[in-house]
């Protein structure tokens, strides 16, 4: 399998539970990689903490495993001083909207050319199964023993809100359809945001009686459709998936550059 | 008119240095009394070509210094107390992770919001210990703008040399004050490169791992070793490592590449030490204070000298008990409640010679305040 | 375009977890999970090549291998 050209194959088996889907996005998003036909050399990924995260160890880029939270900061960084490298920053739903809420918003609305993939579980499965802030209401998590009180938010409007020039959604259970998506969002020249389903059977499925891996991949098969579709209007519960933003904007590096030419008054 | 003369900040000074020593990028995030260094940087940075950002928060600022230092480019902050505060968990990152890049903290009274525009040195400890978890840290100040020029460009040779964040300690007073300034001609004052790895491609390249001389050399992100940076203990590829000896190695290293080049780190000036029966102690903007203290003394006949110490971190304890040696008095010089005349007393035989004179009320120390301890110790009353 | 063969499905038996994914979801029940909770391809004939199996292994554990196309294998020969 080709994909294995770009994992660091000495670290697996990996250090996932059985049947976790952060296993299916790093398995999808080598596909991505590899479709694309990308170097290795031109690949910076930048994580933060959580199970999420560990991701940037097994796959043989330039890799960058950081703070909690801070993985879109560090990754601002090394964009902005190396625009030519391509940057990919995977993170957990708390990762990147609890501790790392502000980051988040702050690159979408820079529009830096990067790559946000929020692995979303809807809990903290690296501690133990507390509750994130995409748990949702009325939820079980091992700190919200009676029920969760926290409302979560929709990471794809949070992200349109905020800037972010390409906004997309998709799951484990469609793997196609994400490395079709991460895809698009790699090559997009601006900063995007991925937002992908993924179970944790050991910590959010237990605690919600929701089944082992595969039946919380059929509910995800079962309770999202395409953006769109003719099921939603029958049923606005369901969640679209798909690709929501995908729009030609100046990005921040390229801008920079604008700034440099006015500093220089046009001689650099 | 030579232009490399300047009447400036000392603010300024210490950007002028940053670009002198090769500053490439620049992040940061508003904040008193240090906010010209973002406004002449931003105003700078991009006339060379070289890059700056504002960044959402001083927790990201840090970070983002980081990221570009991975690339293989000269990066530093500035902040100040609370946003100093803000920075300690990247500053933790940086430590462990080897990246070499500077922080200036301009000084100003706390805790808390404080005294946003008044002078301090209150943050002395927590350069030192800031951040959590056993490590070693280098700090530098400056008590002129000459001098905070010079420690700049040092404070990047050693983030270099060592691999390793530099904080470089200004305070409010060196930060607003104009003076004059003279740029130094190039290579004047000495500028460490980046040191990159020798190995080539294709060959198994070890960003922990020490030479002989102790320095780690380093490959840029894009290039063609990928290796792996973490915070986590990590082993001498860069991986995630939780094995006892690794560990050990790891956290003595990083102690010890700094505590073993003591003598190589600090930087000091003394002033008619030689046959001082009183010995003032100082630094920043307070050794100001002390040295005009010492000069007026002298012209009286009285044998005052004084140490101004440029490095604090890693302190110099056995520089200090050197110059201390046959003092009768010792009085350090501070604008906090002692926290340099703690190293010192424990630096030195008989800790009762030492004495503070100090300020906390975010009112500069003036020569006035250290005669009137001078006087005390000296039975003559204030 | 002609139908794909399958070659076999290589099986990485240190890395596969066991969750069950791609038992579950085959749309052949080919797959099935040994006494040592390890995928095994039962009735390999049944296969259709769709690779989800390979795709949504959480794993990397499963490879569908498939015969070269039947067109160029016999252009080859």
């Amino acid at each position: 399998m080709a994909v294995k050209d770009y994992i660091r194959e000495r670290f697996f088996p990996h250090m996932w539970c059985p049947g976790c889907g952060h296993g299916i996005v790093l398995n999808s998003l080598l596909r991505g990689v590899e479709q694309l036909g990308m170097s290795k050399n031109e690949i910076v990924m930048v994580s933060g903490i959580g199970c999420s995260s560990r991701i940037s160890g097994y796959v043989d880029f330039h890799s960058l495993h950081t703070l909690h939270g801070r993985a879109l900061a560090f990754a601002t960084g090394v964009k902005m001083s190396k625009p030519e490298l391509n940057v990919i920053v995977p993170m957990g739903d708390g990762d990147a909207l609890a501790i790392g809420g502000n980051h988040f918003i702050h690159a979408a609305r820079r529009n830096i050319a990067m790559t946000a993939i929020v692995m979303n579980n809807r809990i903290y499965g690296m501690t133990g199964g507390q509750y994130s802030p995409l748990s949702g209401y009325g939820t079980a998590a091992t700190t919200a023993p009676y029920a969760n009180i926290d409302h979560d938010f929709d990471v794809v409007q949070l992200a349109k809100a905020a800037g972010a020039s390409f906004v997309a959604r998709t799951t484990t259970f469609h793997a196609r359809q994400m490395t079709d998506i991460l895809k698009s969002a790699i090559v997009h020249d601006g900063f995007s945001v991925v937002e992908i389903l993924t179970q944790c059977p050991t910590y959010f499925g237990r605690k919600n009686k929701m089944g082992g891996a595969a039946e919380m991949m059929e509910w995800f098969r079962d309770n999202t459709t395409p953006i769109g579709s003719k099921a939603k209007q029958e049923n606005p519960d369901l969640i679209e998936r798909g690709i929501f933003v995908q729009e030609e904007k100046q990005e921040y590096c390229a801008e920079y550059e604008n700034v440099i030419k006015r500093a220089t008054g046009g001689r650099s | 008119m030579n232009d490399n003369i300047k009447f400036v900040q000392g603010n300024e000074a210490c950007v002028e240095a940053a670009l002198y020593a090769g500053l490439e990028f620049y992040a940061g995030y508003p904040i008193t009394p240090s906010t010209e260094i973002a406004e002449h940087m931003a105003v700078r940075l991009p006339k060379l070509g070289r890059r700056f950002i504002q960044m959402e928060d001083e927790i990201s600022s840090i970070c983002a210094i980081v990221g570009a230092s991975l690339t293989g480019h000269k990066a530093m902050t500035a902040t100040s107390g609370p946003g100093f505060s803000l920075m300690q968990e990247g500053l933790g990152y940086a430590i462990m992770a080897e990246i070499p890049c500077v922080i200036v903290n301009v000084m100003r009274g706390g805790p808390s919001t404080g005294l946003p525009t008044s002078p301090s040195q209150s943050d002395v400890y927590q350069a030192r210990w800031g951040v959590h978890g056993d490590h070693a840290i280098i700090a530098l100040t400056a008590s002129n703008h000459q001098d905070v020029f010079e420690m700049t460009v040092h404070a990047f040779n050693m983030a270099e040399t060592y691999r390793t964040p530099v904080i470089l300690l200004l305070d409010e007073v060196i930060g607003h004050m104009r003076e004059r300034l003279e740029i130094p001609g190039p290579e004047a004052i000495p500028v460490v490169d980046r040191l990159r790895t020798s190995v080539r491609a294709g060959i198994d390249y070890h960003p922990y791992l020490p030479r002989e001389d102790g320095r780690l050399p380093m490959s840029d992100f894009g290039s063609e070793h990928r290796y792996n940076v973490t915070g986590l203990a990590h082993d001498m590829w860069g991986f995630p490592s939780s094995n006892p000896g690794v560990v050990h190695g790891l956290l003595r290293h990083l102690t010890d590449k700094i505590k073993n080049n003591v003598g190589n780190i600090t930087r000091h000036k003394e002033y008619y030490l030689e046959d001082a029966r009183t010995v003032l102690i100082s630094y920043g903007s307070s050794a100001r204070s002390a040295l005009h203290v010492v000069e007026h003394q002298r012209a009286r006949g009285e044998r005052l000298g004084l140490l101004e110490l440029q490095s604090l971190w890693p302190f110099p304890y056995g520089l200090v008990e050197e110059k201390c040696a046959y003092a009768r008095n010792i009085i350090v010089v501070e604008m906090n409640m002692g926290q340099i005349t703690r190293a010192v007393k424990r630096a030195v035989k008989d800790p009762e010679r030492v004495v503070l004179a100090n300020r906390i009320d975010g009112v500069f120390i003036t020569p006035t305040d250290i005669k009137n301890i001078l006087r005390l110790i000296q039975g003559k009353g204030v | 375009m002609p139908k794909k063969k399958l070659k076999e499905h290589l099986i990485n038996r240190e890395w596969c977890k066991g969750c069950g994914i791609c038992v579950h979801f085959c749309p052949k029940d080919v797959l099935e999970l040994d006494e040592q909770d390890k995928v095994v391809a039962a009735r390999p004939q049944d296969c259709i090549c769709c690779m989800l199996c390979e795709l949504r292994c959480p794993d990397l554990a499963i490879e569908v291998r498939v015969e070269a196309e039947q067109e160029e294998a016999s252009e080859s020969r």
